[in-house]
């Protein structure tokens, strides 16, 4: 091992943190290496003057404000909170769909296409087998625009007979 | 059998005050001692631990236990200390054209405080005081990130990997800084060093 190399060794085995292998090789270095010798002695004369420095105590208020800090804090609510309604929204989510549902079926009952139709109808909405009698309603018979279309194809089955015949 | 601080933690983001109670208990004394150390000032010193602690418990919520608590506690104190450092350098070095050059006021208060009441031997105690004032402006004296070097592994006893993470900084880059840090104090603190 290289004095340079050592360099990084150094702390370490003062602190007596280096693995076994690492250790035997500082210390082979160390045995050919005065200057690192003194260098490990002094590093550890350092460490032990550190050791001499008091701790201090913190004052007695320094509890007391990191508590009043916190309390301070706003209360902090998770992202999914915000689907969590408070009592109060939830009472009147309820009562807005009641609300909704009330109107719904009281509307149906005067549903402007049953209210033409001869009330025995009335509550069931449109019937499917109605719609051939809506059609023929007399407002599109005699619709003037209607006219000006072309007349429908004459399907492909009327087509196909007359070609049948012809053979 | 005590809860570890990560248990402690997870236990305050569940909503557990108290446990964040034993938290500031078990760790206070440590980060006001790192923090003076760092900015030596008592009263900037407990103001940045209440910082730290209230940043730990404003990040209660996101906490996610990927690494030791006390790395990540002492990387937010580490942060404020050297943010703070930078914010008063130019104070500090207005103060320091007129102060003595290793006396520290706040500590000077306390030692006569202490002469009186408690040391019958004055010289003796002068003579210490004087050995610890030399200890305190060698520290004071390395570079900031070599200083939070020192002061975590001196003091907090976190190991190399700890250390690093908070410095941001690789295992290796730590131990060459360290080197760096105890060869400027070793020449700083020479004659103590050679007094034994």
């Amino acid at each position: 091992m290289s004095c340079g190399r050592m360099e990084k060794q150094m702390m370490p085995f003062v602190d007596g943190r280096l693995k076994a292998s690492e250790q035997r090789e500082v210390e082979a270095h160390l045995a050919a290496c005065a200057a690192c010798r003194v260098r490990v002695n002094e590093f550890r004369a350092v460490s032990g003057l550190l050791d001499e420095l008091p701790q201090i105590e913190p004052s007695g208020a320094f509890d007391a404000r990191v508590r009043a800090r916190v309390a301070a804090e706003p209360v902090k609510r998770s992202w999914w909170a915000v689907f969590a309604p408070s009592p109060r929204a939830a009472f009147a989510a309820s009562m807005l769909l009641l609300a909704t549902i009330w109107v719904g079926s009281h509307s149906s009952k005067v549903n402007p296409i049953d209210a033409g139709s001869n009330g025995t109808t009335a509550q069931s909405g449109i019937d499917p087998n109605d719609l051939p009698v809506l059609e023929n309603y007399d407002i599109l018979a005699n619709f003037e625009p209607l006219e000006d279309l072309p007349q429908p194809v004459q399907g492909d089955d009327s087509d196909e007979v007359d070609g049948n015949q012809a053979m | 059998m005590a809860r570890s601080d990560v248990q402690l933690m997870l236990d305050v983001k569940a909503g557990d005050e108290q446990s964040f109670a034993l938290l500031l208990q078990r760790y206070r004394s440590p980060l006001v001692n790192f923090l003076y150390r760092m900015v030596r000032n008592r009263e900037q010193a407990e103001d940045l631990a209440q910082e730290v602690f209230i940043r730990v418990y404003r990040a209660r919520a996101d906490y996610v236990p990927s690494a030791k608590f006390t790395t990540w506690l002492f990387r937010i104190a580490t942060n404020l200390a050297l943010n703070s450092l930078r914010d008063t350098r130019h104070a500090r070095m207005e103060i320091s054209l007129d102060a003595p050059v290793s006396a520290d006021a706040e500590d000077g208060d306390e030692r006569m405080m202490d002469v009186a009441d408690k040391h019958p031997d004055i010289e003796q105690h002068l003579v210490e005081e004087a050995r610890k004032a030399m200890i305190r402006h060698a520290i004071d004296k390395l570079p900031e990130k070599q200083r939070a070097a020192v002061l975590l592994h001196k003091y907090q006893e976190l190991d190399y990997g700890e250390i690093a993470k908070i410095l941001s900084c690789s295992e290796s880059a730590l131990k060459s800084l360290l080197f760096r840090a105890y060869e400027a104090l070793r020449v700083e603190l020479a004659p103590l060093v050679a007094r034994g």
